[in-house]
């Protein structure tokens, strides 16, 4: 199979540091990755330099075969590469409707539109409707934002990004920050994303990344040091050294 | 289930967009009702009040961009400025004499003005993009000074004739055509705009205002959508002057400088950012203030002023229609819940 997503070679150093050295990786079409790795392993930043946030020192960034490593941010994100956030950025005063309506619009070529409120569009409200009922947000669609709770927004993060009908999406930490009693909601979200969508999740909770990921990457200090199935990955001594010299989250994996 | 979501989702569009459109009703007939209470209570002040349209559509340009896209600047007069002499110098030098072709060469010179200033600003950001705002409405400045053949430089640009509106009203003495040819041109701005920041690119501007890194992240270009704000903006700031231009027949200097572009932030502060109506009231109430405290006292009116807007930005920082506003969102949330 053809590979969507490809990665060569990606550096980036911040002054001295290296953050990301030498990481390759090949996504194909409704792959389920999971990239874990201590905090402050470059995960993140990987993320960046992928989606064009950050500017690679070297390597390249294929989607569907086309080189975009000098393409912008925005031209990635057309050609159906999506990210979420880490910490969720959204708009406080604007609504989850609001939200998922201009993702329409700028997936259909109309948020630079001056006339017309989207609010009132039945073509794009439909397919908005739609995108928040599966997500179990349909009865927050007009509330704001900063009036919701954040396993709300975190699944707003989701559909906004569902919204942009995407070939490949980033999850950075998509149940991060979320109570345990609402995790489920995201978990059942991230099993139902279309099966052609190929996903790359960042994740720390290893119940989830077992669920979810039929591939595991393990990034530690900038480099891959596991590519491999989930069954494996506990297993292998250079990923149990790199978790223990973070005792941070060496419970999660031991 | 699902049934039952969709109608209610289907109601609350229904009821967004009266209440849109009330609003908008609202705005329409409070505009009318103070320019005729102006017109009735101070006959003899017309030229007063028509520089106070001139300067509200200053103030609503200034609002676009600095209120509705987080853009601080303080040259916003270079735009309208621009507007001023380009349909002064059209009748001067031109012979263009009718006002609607005059205010159209306002707006195309205020839209020119405003890609040029977005094209230099938008490089920047923050504290040095408001450098920029300044050296730029000093460079207009100077260049107006300059080319005095054009614009007569420091004594201003005089010689601006006028025909009868629609070959009908004469622009008279007393200002009364000047006044209402203001009105209407307000009237037609605010109704457009009030379009304009409900409609998806005034949503999306909204959002860069926030964060253009989640705009970014939704494929949306911020550097373009901020250069088509400033594009319409300087068409707001362009009509302005040109009106300004109209009512006086004279272009000052100073319609373009660094003193008119910080009043006009200081107005906009007054009245509220990022809402049509704070613009309006911020610049009826600054302009109404100086006028009568100066006449008042006229030694010490700056003093008044500068205590009035001290005491908005601590107390009232959302602005004066800001505050009203969400005084009046409470009180009814309020009334609601006891009621429920
Ligand atoms: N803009 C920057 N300038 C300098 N250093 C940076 C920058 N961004 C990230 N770093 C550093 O790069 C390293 C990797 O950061 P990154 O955020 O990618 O880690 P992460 O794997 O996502 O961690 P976490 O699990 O905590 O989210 C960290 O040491 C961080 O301090
Ligand atoms: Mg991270």
């Amino acid at each position: 199979m053809s590979a969507v997503l490809e990665v060569i070679n990606l550096k980036k150093s911040f002054g001295g540091l290296v953050v990301t050295s030498d990481v390759s990786l090949s996504m194909a079409t409704g792959d389920r990755v999971a990239l874990i790795g201590p905090n402050g392993a470059g995960k993140t930043t990987f993320v960046n330099l992928v989606t064009g946030a950050l500017r690679p020192s070297s390597g390249e960034v294929r989607l569907r075969g086309e080189t975009v490593t000098k393409v912008g941010p925005t031209g990635r994100v057309q050609r159906g590469l999506v990210r979420s956030f880490q910490v969720t950025r959204l708009f406080q005063d604007m609504t989850p409707a609001e939200h998922v309506g201009l993702a329409v619009l700028q997936r259909t070529g109309n948020s630079g539109r001056l006339f017309g409120n989207f609010l009132t569009r039945t073509e794009v409200m439909e397919e908005v409707d739609h995108l928040l009922e599966k997500l179990g947000l349909l009865p927050l669609a007009h509330r704001k934002v900063r009036e919701i709770a954040y396993g709300q927004q975190r699944l707003l993060e989701l559909a906004i990004a569902l919204a942009l009908k995407p070939s490949v999406l980033l999850l950075d930490e998509p149940a991060a920050g979320v109570p345990q009693s609402d995790t489920s909601r995201i978990e059942e979200a991230l099993a139902n994303l279309p099966s052609d969508l190929s996903v790359l999740m960042i994740e720390h909770d290893m119940d989830l990344v077992f669920r979810f990921a039929r591939r595991v990457i393990v990034l530690a200090a900038g480099a891959v040091i596991f590519d491999g199935s989930p069954s494996d990955v506990t297993k292998d001594a250079r990923v149990r050294e790199a978790y223990l010299g973070s005792y941070a989250h060496a419970s999660h994996v031991a | 289930m699902s049934g039952d979501s969709s109608v209610s989702n289907t109601n609350s569009m229904t009821r967004l967009r009266s209440n849109f459109i009330r609003r908008d009703l609202i705005g329409i007939a409070a505009i009318i009702i103070t320019a005729l209470a102006g017109y009735l209570l101070f006959p003899d002040n017309l030229a007063l009040l028509t520089r106070l349209l001139a300067i509200a559509l200053l103030v609503l340009s200034l609002d676009l961009v600095t209120g509705y896209c987080g853009v601080a600047t303080l040259g916003q007069a270079a735009l309208f400025g621009s507007g001023a002499y380009a349909a002064g110098i059209l009748s001067a030098h031109y012979g263009i004499t009718d006002p609607l072709l005059m205010t159209l060469g306002g707006i195309v010179a205020g839209v020119v003005a405003g890609l040029v200033c977005a094209i230099v600003m938008l490089r920047a950001h923050g504290l040095p993009q408001l450098v920029l705002s300044i050296a730029l409405v000093y460079l207009f400045h100077e260049f107006a000074n300059k080319a005095s053949s054009w614009t007569g430089g420091s004594d201003g640009l005089s010689g601006i004739m006028l025909d009868p509106l629609f070959g009908v009203f004469e622009f008279d003495l007393f200002g009364h055509t000047a006044y209402f040819f203001g009105v209407a041109l307000l009237l037609i701005v605010f109704v457009l705009l009030r379009i304009l920041v409900r409609s998806p690119f005034g949503m999306l501007c909204r959002g860069i205002k926030e964060d253009p890194v989640r705009v970014r992240a939704l494929g949306a270009s911020p550097h373009k959508a901020l250069v088509k704000m400033y594009v319409i903006s300087g068409a707001v700031a362009g009509t302005g002057g040109a009106l300004s231009a109209i009512s006086t027949q004279v272009v000052a200097l100073d319609s373009l400088s660094f003193t008119q572009s910080a009043e006009a932030l200081v107005m906009l502060v007054l009245g509220g950012t990022g809402s049509l109506f704070g613009a309006l009231v911020g610049t009826l109430i600054f302009m109404l203030f100086e006028d009568f405290v100066s006449a008042a006292n006229p030694f010490h009116w700056l003093t008044m002023v500068g205590a009035l807007l001290i005491a908005v930005v601590l107390f009232a920082p959302k602005g004066l229609y800001g505050t009203a506003e969400a005084f009046l969102a409470g009180r009814k949330k309020h009334d609601g819940e006891t009621r429920a």
